[in-house]
């Protein structure tokens, strides 16, 4: 295949297939190569690189494991499940099986202590958080429209909400002198820059529990961007795929139920984003879920949900699963517990080095600061840190500025998909790299020992400077069944 | 934002009219002259008149605005679809009400309007009342929607035998939910791929065999479909289509994409066959109008006619596109559903010669009809160019097919014999029931077009209409939804030119059911030919 076929194949296709909207051109995928080429292992491969870029919850299969192994009937592949594989099937109802929207409705709930009730009616699906967000950006704007966005936000947002929508995200950005809330001034003042701009802002999406913050917004925020969006007439679309990793006060509010407390809001213009894969740990199962109080917007995105579907095995098994009340009472309360624990040790474990982080009480990673370990206070400094620390300290955290942070010396890690031993390991890393940074004298460094991607790890400052936090499943190296996937 | 619009237009034709206003105005001028004395006369005078015009105008547009089709409130549009009952987390909050007309997008609004597609509204009409044999005899039974049951007891047969390979491993701890549960390459697992390849290349292949690197994995075949119309056209451009087609392809292809489709009209005469003139007719038509074309989409073995594409066809397609630098997709997806003597070919396998541009075939191929499991989401995209694939694979981010899925087909589809069990019995199945129901609808006196696969009959009530139009055509239709209690889906919702052909799905029926089906077509039937 020579070099004139490759722009033969390049003008066959089309402008979506061969832009780069899709973020995974960005360097900082070298962090993920490293992580690919050199994955850590506690006794085959204790040197490797440690996953601290993926936000996954390990922390709570064996609760789940157990329930599936309890409840043989939820799954149509046991003898006793099985007399429902004809229904199941055959079943490709836009509307979702009765038991599963109903399901999802009633642990929506429960994350909210049971304050706020859901309508299964009103549940759609999707393909992941992925699908329902770039399902709900199809159902409110046009393409060339905007949505803001407070920043720092998850990277892959460029993907989703613009790629083959082709709306465009106006960021609103937020620094540490406020630990990074969203103030009503910057929300204006974004929205009137785009009016001058002469762009249409549609709406605003905000993440709460945050990624990569993992705060929760307080009830005066929540209620100051709900009277916002109202007064202009916008959407607020709210993802709220953290909500049950809250693991300590404040506690959750969200924005169902700051729509009970105010008056004279539009419900057309709230949506809420759900999925399964952060709270319940279980993002290979594709559970993603659009909930709208607007009419038209629920009855548009459910013709639209053909494609993206919820497989209806998986929907077959969750039903079950989330109408246990006993369970899901149970697996919310210790998924909590032991979330709260995994972020006590390693907060702690940090501190003790000196480090500190925004203080938070929700998410699967923390928002470090290593800003008095930068050499310069700028994103090149940043960059000379984040390759020190994939190269040096062998973690994979992820750099502020992917998260289109305008503050140098942020980063995310991630600390619920690994195990006790491995936060340890990390833990020692990280003292042994801040001990050397923070001593004047220079010790000899060890062997780097893939040094031939170094060069690589150059600084863009394109704008496609975002990557995707899932595109690989690398994690699980010790199944011979799941083979390591390679970055493109 | 349209209220707005109106407003401006209006304000604007007041300004236009006027000026040219005055001149009429001025007839009126010296008359009222000899009435308005002073000095003010003449400014009184034409002011008067100009005046008395902008209290017409005024009138004018108050009564217009009246007229004026205002954009349909929310409800309205949703009156034709059943009414979404009030949630208690509305009513509380709905006390207050909404507060004007929130815009969403301009496909939304597209969306929402009432679907005026029969097929869709058929499917409507049966959930709203679907025939169960014990619960609502009476209620409309299901022929419009291709789903093929005749197998399940076979599967269901497989997996109570085979129940180790369920969601939790019992041996092998890495079987385990940690593995299915996380995170997975979201264009399918090694594993599912080797396995879709295979049983592509059992269904489709004959001589060819199908790579696991050239596929794609994704929910179903509807996403399939339109991850290769974002990669292979921009907004705007189209793709040609033989008609009639599954009226899905208006919605995978075009909807969200902003790609058209130009259809290829063919006809009884020659069995709703494709030629290749026609084809070069539509493609000129096209560029006339300024329409750049970017591929030709069909489905072989076809839908709604259930003819298959010959080998020299196929051949003269694959050069009809090198010629004319363009794609093809072959949406192959009842290639497994064969009951004619025909042998299928799949556009793979004409793809061996030197001077053929590979790159330009991509395959649409998934488990919903020959394997009829539509509910679990199982499709596939197989393409033989690698900038597609590398498209399509970051595509699969919206739409993977979930791990538990992929681990439990992936093992039924490794089980060979297991799968050529299937589908000989499928095909034996399908030409049984085939055989009887067209039989049926011969008694009755409608005939069917030659098919050799597919789950349907392509038949000829053209005779039965009232007027030859496509109004008689739909016509016919509510008769059969209404009073016969039989969804089918009528050729104008495929995009045929002729109407009265209807497609008749018959793989939801036991043998034992036929009788009863043709005898709900037999009432219809009587009635038309009565009424002459």
């Amino acid at each position: 295949m020579g070099f004139t076929s490759e722009i033969h194949d390049y003008q066959l296709l089309s402008k979506i297939a061969t832009n780069d909207k899709h973020g995974e051109n960005s360097p900082y995928f070298d962090g993920w190569k490293a992580y690919d080429r050199d994955p850590f292992h506690p006794t085959k491969n204790p040197d490797g690189v440690i996953q601290m870029g993926l936000a996954e919850n390990q922390l709570s299969f064996d609760l789940i494991e157990d329930w599936i192994m309890e409840n043989p009937k939820a799954s149509i592949c046991t003898p006793e499940g099985v007399n429902q594989f004809k229904h199941i099937a055959n079943f490709q109802d836009y509307h979702g099986l009765p038991e599963f929207t109903k399901g999802v409705a009633n642990f929506m709930s429960k994350v909210r202590g049971g304050r706020v009730k859901f309508d299964p009616d009103r549940i759609l699906m999707s393909g992941g958080a992925t699908g329902a967000n770039e399902l709900i950006m199809f159902c409110l704007a046009d393409p060339g429209d905007a949505f803001l966005v407070p920043s720092p936000y998850y990277p892959a947002f460029v993907r989703d909400l613009c790629w083959r929508t082709g709306i465009q995200i106006i960021p609103v950005h937020c620094d540490s002198s406020n630990n990074f809330k969203i103030t009503r001034e910057a929300l204006e003042e974004a929205y009137q820059k785009a009016q001058e701009d002469n762009i249409n802002v549609k709406g605003l999406i905000i993440t709460n529990p945050s990624n990569p913050l993992g705060t929760t917004l307080d009830r005066e925020t929540l209620k100051s961007a709900v009277s916002f969006i109202n007064e202009k007439n916008i959407h607020l679309v709210c993802d709220e795929i953290y909500a049950a990793t809250v693991f300590n006060s404040p506690g959750y509010v969200s924005v169902s139920e700051i729509l009970q407390d105010i008056e004279s809001i539009n419900l057309d213009l709230i949506h809420v984003i759900y999925s399964l894969s952060k709270d319940m740990g279980l993002p290979g199962f594709r559970v993603g879920i659009v909930y709208s109080y607007n009419e038209e917007v629920v009855h548009c995105g459910r013709k639209m949900s053909s494609f993206g579907l919820v497989s209806s095995q998986t929907q077959h098994l969750l039903g079950a699963m989330l109408n246990d009340d006993e369970f899901v009472d149970g697996f919310l309360k210790e998924s909590s517990r032991r979330l709260g624990k995994r972020h006590s040790v390693f907060t702690k474990g940090l501190e003790k080095e000196g480090i500190s982080c925004l203080p938070s009480n929700a998410g699967l990673f923390v928002w470090m600061n290593l800003r008095k370990l930068l050499k310069e206070q700028t994103f090149e400094g940043e960059m000379m840190l984040w390759r020190d620390i994939i190269n040096e300290v062998k973690l994979n955290v992820s750099p502020g500025s992917s998260f289109d942070c305008k503050e140098p010396g942020w980063f995310r890690v991630c600390f619920a998909n690994m195990d006790d031993e491995t936060v340890e390991v990390a833990l020692r890393r990280i003292r042994a790299f801040v001990g050397k940074e923070t001593t004047p004298s220079s010790s000899p460094k060890k062997p780097v020992k893939l040094k031939r991607w170094n060069s690589n790890l150059r600084l863009s400052l394109s704008s496609s400077r975002r990557f995707d936090e899932t595109v690989l499943s690398p994690h699980n190296m010790m199944s011979p069944h799941s083979p390591l996937v390679q970055a493109t | 934002m349209t209220q707005t619009r109106s407003t401006a237009t209006e304000t604007d034709d007041q300004k236009n009219r006027s000026p040219s206003s005055g001149a009429t105005g001025m007839k009126l001028i010296v008359p009222l002259q000899g009435v308005v004395q002073g000095r003010g006369g003449l400014l009184l005078g034409s002011l008067i008149p100009c005046a008395l015009f902008y209290f017409l105008q005024l009138y004018l547009k108050r009564n217009r605005s009246k007229n004026s089709s205002n954009p349909p409130s929310p409800s309205a549009s949703s009156s034709n679809l059943p009414e979404l009952p009030r949630s208690s987390s509305r009513t509380n909050l709905s006390s207050r009400g909404s507060i004007g007309r929130v815009p969403v997008s301009s496909l939304a609004n597209m969306i929402a309007k009432p679907d005026s597609s029969p097929y869709y509204i058929g499917l409507e009409r049966v959930f709203l009342d679907p025939y169960d044999p014990v619960n609502n005899p009476d209620g409309i039974i299901q022929l419009g929607l291709s789903a093929n049951k005749l197998c399940l007891d076979l599967i269901e047969k497989w997996l109570s035998a085979n129940v180790k390979e369920s969601l939790i491993g019992t041996d092998d701890v890495s079987l385990s939910i940690n593995g299915i549960a996380a995170y997975q390459p979201f264009d399918g697992t090694e594993e599912m791929k080797m396995a879709m390849s295979n049983f592509m290349s059992l269904v489709l292949g004959g001589s060819v065999k199908f790579d696991p690197s050239n596929i794609i994995l994704t929910s179903g075949g509807t996403p399939a479909i339109e991850i290769l119309s974002f990669c292979l056209a921009d907004q705007g451009n189209a793709f040609l289509v033989p008609s009639p087609y599954y009226p899905g392809f208006d919605r995978d292809f075009r909807w969200r994409t902003g790609v058209d489709l130009i259809p290829v009209y063919c006809r009884s005469t020659d069995n709703f066959s494709l030629s290749i003139t026609a084809l070069e007719q539509a493609y000129s038509q096209a560029r006339k109008r300024g329409v750049k074309v970017r591929g030709i989409l069909f489905s072989n073995p076809s839908n709604p006619v259930g003819n298959l594409l010959s080998q020299d066809m196929l051949h003269s397609l694959v050069e009809f596109a090198q010629e004319k630098n363009i794609h093809i997709i072959s949406d192959e997806i009842y290639a497994g559903s064969m009951y004619g003597s025909e042998k299928f070919v799949s556009i793979a396998e004409v793809l061996d010669l030197e001077y053929i541009d590979k790159s330009r075939v991509h395959i649409i191929y998934g488990l919903s009809k020959d394997f009829a499991l539509p509910g679990f989401r199982v499709g596939a995209l197989y393409s033989f160019n690698e900038s597609v694939l590398a498209a399509a694979k970051k595509l699969t981010r919206f739409c993977s097919i979930p791990a538990p899925t992929q681990r439990l087909v992936a093992s039924m589809l490794s089980d060979q014999r297991f799968v050529q069990e299937y589908i000989s019995t499928n095909q034996k199945r399908i030409r049984e029931v085939h055989k009887e129901f067209e039989a049926g609808l011969n008694k009755l006196g409608i005939k069917c077009a030659k098919s050799s696969a597919g789950v349907y009959c392509w038949a000829d009530m053209s005779e039965l209409i009232r007027p030859y139009s496509e109004k008689g055509e739909l016509d016919l239709w509510e008769k059969f939804l209404s009073v016969a209690k039989i969804s089918i889906t009528p050729g104008s919702a495929c995009h045929c030119i002729e109407p009265g052909w209807f497609r008749i799905c018959f793989t939801t029926l036991d043998l034992e059911d036929i009788p009863l089906v043709i005898e709900r077509f037999g009432r219809v039937v009587e009635t038309c030919k009565s009424s002459g």
